[in-house]
């Protein structure tokens, strides 16, 4: 059964498409309201010096956050890279949905996590591909 | 949870508008139009303007109890701070913290000061002190029910202090008015 | 005297109406998508969104569009839409030793764990111009090719050095959150937290110059790249209403660790010392030229002597912004009509007392 950080992380990564699909798939929807946006904002992404030394300020990036609440139920909470309210509102209601009923989240989004491991794969394997094997020529003296 | 404003981005506008005209003319009682019904015991007033003013970078002090507290700071993005000397705002629901031990900012960066928003019991226009200074054209007469005995001599100090001091805003039901750190209270006969 | 004047109202809508036909060019030839230029135009999007200091791959597409390509002007429409929204969250510092590597080489090590990867480089192309993109409709190219991953860990070559003792160790955080120049101004001496800042926003054209600079002999540096990575890295947030961390989404982040001799000073041994860039998107000329400037910069730190241009914070930070330094070049071509009526009356005085002064000893040797 998947985590909430796990579910989450799978939400964030979602097309508006892919959670629609998913939203569609666990009908009925029970009743709901929006208790905070979709709205768009910014967050200050970090660094560190050297790499691991102290935090610096990086840049910004954009965000898209969603809070909605089930009738009488959990309050889903969605915080997405981007400007996708649809894609905010709908993960916001699968997160409520999920901890209404965990064991519906695995199933629901696996399509979507066989798809973002798909993608991390294929990088990965285009990587290898071009990392240097070095061969040794004939010594010089 | 309650939600916040019902539009976020027209209503904090609208009040935001409010707070700013209620700070050009200290002491005007402004009543609010689409005002948040905020949980128990935060004024619909003081909820809009703190939700209009504050966010995610602007440090809050509040004395208000667990369920409001869980409101201001899910609504507003706030972080909460345990003492009230570091806030940028404060939104006090009962006893009025004393304003010498807020943040007044320095006389290189007086904007530092900080803003408290005061739920107090009535605004009455028209009778009480004799409000005067920047923004009141001669004098402006304002009752304020719920505010320490000794507020007056309170206020003399943050003005004395001035570049640097405290802006007050108060908030009764869904009306609001302002005392920004200029403003000169006399009392009233 | 100074007279208002107004006017220009319907010479400046032709001129904006001529720009919009401007920007879109021959309407016989296709209109450039947002998806066009986010895909095919990827390292012009990259660059805007490091210099905009804000990551939003599509409103960086729109400003190029909008810009005509113009990639300093693409840069400030992103900052200046980046001031309409506000900042719910600041990330926890990304874990660039953690990221999804399409790119990795050293120049310090040819055998290092994780090895040398080379990812989609422009490095070993003959810089010939390549007719057969000119031949449009041609069919895309064929997949990249795969291999295998090993999947093993890519540690730092940095971190190599330092359990040898030999690379100094960066300072460790503090609990406070850094410093930012986008709340509160410019300070000097300014913490490295800022320079970094400034300097990863900072125009490539100029780092570039000065990170040249230190190369060529102002300021004292034979840097060597020890590590270069380009990769995706997670995005971590603390939303206050969980109480627990959340993975958002990856970024596109360019690293550089530039390695330098340090001759040691008081306590401090000989070492390596390091430079560090760190730049949204794919852009590793950014991410050299900020590592060089930011070892340079660190000669105050270290004891040595500021002489170079690239050592001399002021210099660099106060000039590093295009935003900026567009906006107060630019801003010349303003009407400064009043301003330079009362510089002209100021020389004809001036020349008037001076051609009056020469006449008159003419005028006393004539008597």
């Amino acid at each position: 059964m998947l985590s909430r950080p796990e579910w989450i992380a799978a939400l964030a990564r979602a097309s508006a498409e892919e959670l629609a699909t998913a939203l569609a798939a666990a009908a009925p929807i029970p009743p709901h309201r929006r208790l905070r946006g979709p709205e768009v904002g910014l967050t200050m992404l970090r660094g560190r010096a050297g790499g691991d030394g102290a935090p610096f300020n990086l840049g910004e990036a954009t965000l898209t956050r969603c809070s909605v609440a089930l009738e009488g139920g959990p309050v889903g909470h969605a915080w997405r890279l981007g400007r996708d309210c649809a894609a905010a509102e709908a993960a916001a209601l699968l997160d409520a949905l999920f901890q209404a009923a965990p064991e519906r989240a695995g199933p629901l989004l696996a399509p979507i996590r066989a798809r973002l491991a798909a993608e991390a794969e294929r990088t990965a394997r285009r990587a290898a591909a071009t990392e240097v094997r070095f061969a040794t020529l004939a010594a010089m003296r | 949870m309650r939600p916040g404003f019902a539009d976020p981005v027209l209503d904090a506008q609208a009040a935001f508008r409010a707070v700013m005209e209620a700070m050009a003319r200290p002491g005007r009682v402004l009543r609010l139009a689409a005002p948040p019904a905020p949980p128990p015991p935060l004024a619909p007033a003081a909820a809009a303007a703190l939700l209009a003013l504050a966010d995610a970078e602007t440090p809050l002090w509040t004395d208000a109890p667990e369920e409001a507290r869980g409101w201001i700071a899910f609504h507003s993005g706030a972080p909460l701070l345990a003492a009230p000397g570091e806030a940028e705002f404060l939104l006090a629901t009962a006893a009025m913290p004393p304003l010498g031990l807020l943040r007044a900012g320095s006389d290189e960066a007086p904007q530092e000061g900080a803003t408290l928003i005061l739920q107090v019991e009535a605004l009455r226009p028209g009778a009480g002190w004799r409000l005067s200074g920047p923004g009141i054209a001669e004098e402006h007469r304002l009752a304020v029910c719920g505010l320490p005995a000794d507020f007056p001599a309170q206020w003399a100090a943050n003005a004395a202090r001035f570049p640097r001091g405290v802006d007050l805003v108060l908030a009764a039901g869904d009306a609001l008015a302002a005392f920004p750190r200029t403003l000169r209270i006399e009392e009233g006969g | 005297m100074y007279v208002a004047v107004k006017g220009g109202e319907a010479a400046i809508e032709a001129a904006h109406a001529w720009l919009a036909a401007a920007r879109r060019g021959d309407p016989a030839v296709p209109e450039l998508g947002l998806a066009q230029i986010e895909q095919q135009l990827s390292l012009a999007v990259d660059r805007v969104m490091a210099e905009g200091s804000c990551h939003d791959r599509g409103l960086a597409a729109l400003a190029i569009k909008q810009a005509r390509g113009d990639l300093i002007e693409a840069a400030f429409l992103l900052r200046a839409y980046r001031t309409t929204l506000t900042r719910f969250a600041a990330a926890e510092p990304l874990e660039t030793g953690r990221m999804r590597v399409l790119r990795r080489i050293s120049a310090t090590y040819k055998d290092l764990p994780g090895g040398q990867v080379l990812g989609p480089t422009f490095d070993y192309t003959h810089r010939l111009l390549d007719f057969a993109l000119a031949a449009e409709g041609a069919p895309p190219p064929p997949p990249a090719p795969e291999a295998e991953a090993s999947g093993a860990p890519m540690p730092r070559v940095s971190e190599i050095l330092a359990e040898e003792g030999l690379m100094r160790r960066e300072a460790p955080g503090e609990a406070a959150p850094p410093p930012d120049l986008t709340r509160e101004p410019l300070r000097f001496p300014a913490p490295r937290a800022l320079r970094l800042q400034a300097l990863a926003r900072g125009d490539e054209g100029f780092l570039l110059g000065l990170g040249y600079s230190t190369q060529r002999g102002y300021g004292n540096a034979h840097p060597f790249v020890a590590e270069l990575r380009l990769g995706e890295a997670e995005v971590v947030l603390h939303p206050p209403e969980l109480g627990f961390p959340i993975s958002i989404g990856e970024v596109t982040v360019t690293e550089c660790q530039m390695v330098n001799q340090f001759a040691g000073a008081g306590d401090a041994p000989p070492q390596f010392t390091r430079g560090y860039g760190l730049a949204l998107g794919h852009c590793e000329r950014k991410a050299m030229a900020m590592a060089l400037v930011d070892r340079a910069l660190l000669a105050r730190e270290l004891g040595e002597e500021v002489a170079a241009p690239a050592q001399d914070e002021e210099f660099v930070l106060l000039h590093a912004d295009n935003v900026e330094a567009t906006g107060f070049v630019e801003h010349l071509k303003l009407p400064h009509h009043v301003d330079f009526q009362s510089e002209l009356e100021k020389l004809r005085s001036i020349r008037a007392r001076f051609e009056a002064e020469r006449a008159a000893p003419r005028a006393e040797a004539a008597e």
